[in-house]
């Protein structure tokens, strides 16, 4: 098993992104999300756009790993470029295409709309790039807690992901010593039709899932014995800290919001 | 008249005593109403500051007095003291301040996504301030010689390395006693010899009482006391030395002696004169080079 393993996609540098705290980044990307839809103007993207690509600089994490991020979406933000070009039948015919035509308001709309795809993704994987899963669990965990109000078990949830986090290498390592058990008994993994191969996960899954449910049981005593009963009372030792930087990125944000209305057309 | 005062002093005396021990008195225990009878009839001490040693072979109930120390079981009948307060469900967070538990499994009982984080657990469930808690982890991490990882994550850790966490986790909270429940069964030899000599270090350096459930012998003899449990009764109880010179009634009961022990058996039986039964090399070693001398 690779040592190195890293959870999630967290890039670990020195950054003032990394700096923040997770609460602020959580908030700023959630009303990030918000004002993209306002954007209507060239000046206003191009405000969004800087905002964001500066963002991604400023996180000092190396460009291929932000790529690998848009990936899976690149293909959803041409596709809906072309659908546009394709749709839209408004303003002048730029081109003639062998009866296709394609209009200015296509182009127009489609980039708009494609970009804003790309900036979406572009600032929401900045999060999980400069943050660590515990760092957002604890986040969460804080953000959500005006709901304990209303019985929702806040704690609970934040303690069930962090022990998830926990346990993925654990329960990774194991599945990889049974998939080898298994291969020393004959299983074929790797041979066969797509039926084939999905039946030979069958003897993974099931050692996997008796095991796992063991070690919940003796974690759960584990738990019980060092006097765990609730979040009730008990106090946290990650502490999570509104900084000097937390404020200027949020007084930023606000002229960036700011500059965006007033550009608006 | 004059007797009254001195008495009193005694029964003071008797009292504080007992605020630092582990009494089961009478205890029966069993899972459920039909099911047979896991422990009968269990009365023992525990001492201050003593290292008392649990064995027995499987089944014999000695996990099941682990779990009852702490509150994790009640027994149907008897009752069990911990610094003279009886175990039951309303004082059952006071006494797992004060017993802490290392348990078998190095992974199963790493709660925290880094070591740090694990040994604050228990701290945090007992609502321990901030800054206590950081000194704490600092203190508890080093008398277990884990200081340089800190911040590492339990699956790059051994299972040796893990279980010294789990020690240190114990630790941070101040118990004044500690049951390790096989906590060195799933360890490689060189895991195992680190997390005795670590038990060894914080229990001379801290005044606690060590309850070690096992039922490898060799870690019993370094033990004050032994009590050897079998079909849910205390079948005996001494020092390491008077158990295994009932060797042959061990065996009876399904438990290995250790080598020395063994060693020493087969060279009386050649004739050699071993006036005592020895636990160690060194004991065996002192017998045979002062065998003349002695004859």
């Amino acid at each position: 098993m690779n040592n190195s393993m890293i959870i999630g996609q967290y890039v670990p540098a020195e950054s003032v992104i990394h700096k923040m705290d997770p609460r602020s980044k959580i908030a700023i990307i959630f009303f990030f999300v918000l004002i993209v839809f306002f954007a209507n103007s060239v000046m206003s993207y191009g405000l969004l756009t800087v905002f964001g690509v500066t963002a991604a600089a400023s996180s000092k994490v190396p460009l291929r790993f932000i790529m690998k991020g848009l990936t899976p979406v690149w293909f959803l933000i041409i596709f809906t470029f072309l659908l546009h070009l394709i749709v839209t039948k408004e303003g002048d015919v730029l081109y003639n295409l062998l009866g296709w035509k394609i209009y200015e308001e296509g182009v127009v709309q489609g980039a708009a709309i494609s970009l804003r795809f790309f900036l979406l993704i572009l600032v929401t994987s900045l999060l999980t790039l400069t943050t660590t899963p515990i760092e957002i669990t604890d986040a969460i965990e804080e953000l959500l807690g005006p709901l304990k109000k209303i019985r929702f078990p806040v704690h609970e949830l934040a303690l069930m992901m962090s022990i998830s986090l926990r346990f993925i290498p654990t329960l990774m390592q194991e599945t990889e010593k049974i998939s080898k058990a298994q291969a020393s008994r004959g299983v074929d993994f790797r041979t066969g039709s797509f039926k084939d191969r999905l039946k030979a996960i069958v003897p993974l899954l099931v050692p996997l899932f008796v095991s796992a449910f063991k070690r919940a049981e003796e974690l759960a005593m584990a738990m019980e014995a060092r006097g765990y009963r609730g979040g009730e009372g008990r106090t946290k030792l990650r502490e999570l800290k509104v900084g000097k930087v937390d404020f200027m990125i949020y007084a930023l944000f606000l002229l960036v919001v700011i500059g965006l209305f007033l550009t608006r057309s | 008249m004059s007797h009254f005062p001195g008495n009193s002093q005694l029964s003071r005396g008797g009292e504080e005593l007992e605020k630092n021990q582990i009494e089961f008195r009478n205890v029966s225990f069993r899972y459920h109403d039909e099911a047979p009878w896991v422990l009968r009839d269990v009365s023992f001490k525990i001492d201050a500051d003593e290292w008392v040693a649990i064995i027995g072979h499987n089944g014999s109930g000695k996990s099941t007095i682990a779990k009852l120390m702490n509150g994790l079981l009640f027994p149907q009948e008897g009752e069990i003291l911990v610094s003279g307060q009886k175990v039951e469900p309303d004082t059952i967070w006071d006494v797992r301040k004060q017993v802490g538990m290392v348990f078998q499994n190095p992974d199963n009982q790493f709660v925290g996504t880094t070591v740090r984080d694990d040994v604050a657990f228990g701290m945090e469930n007992h609502g321990m301030p901030r800054e206590l808690m950081v000194e704490r982890i600092r203190e508890s991490l080093q008398a277990v010689s884990m200081t340089d990882y800190e911040r590492q994550e339990p699956h790059r850790l051994s299972g040796g390395q893990k279980q010294r966490v789990a020690i240190a986790s114990v630790l941070a909270v101040s118990p004044k006693y500690i049951i390790l429940d096989e906590a060195t069964a799933m360890l490689d030899p060189k895991g195992r010899k680190e997390i005795m000599q670590t038990i060894r270090d914080v229990q001379g350096a801290r005044n606690l009482s060590l309850i070690t459930i096992t039922h490898d012998l060799q870690e019993v003899t370094q033990a004050d006391r032994v009590i050897v449990m079998n079909n849910g009764e205390v079948w005996m109880e001494g020092t390491p030395r008077d158990i295994f010179s009932e060797k042959d009634r061990l065996i009876d009961i399904g438990l290995d002696t250790p080598f020395i022990s063994k060693l020493a058996d087969e060279l009386m039986n050649a004739g050699l004169t071993i006036s005592r039964e020895p636990l160690n090399h060194q004991e065996l070693l002192e017998e045979l080079w002062t065998l003349h001398s002695t004859k």
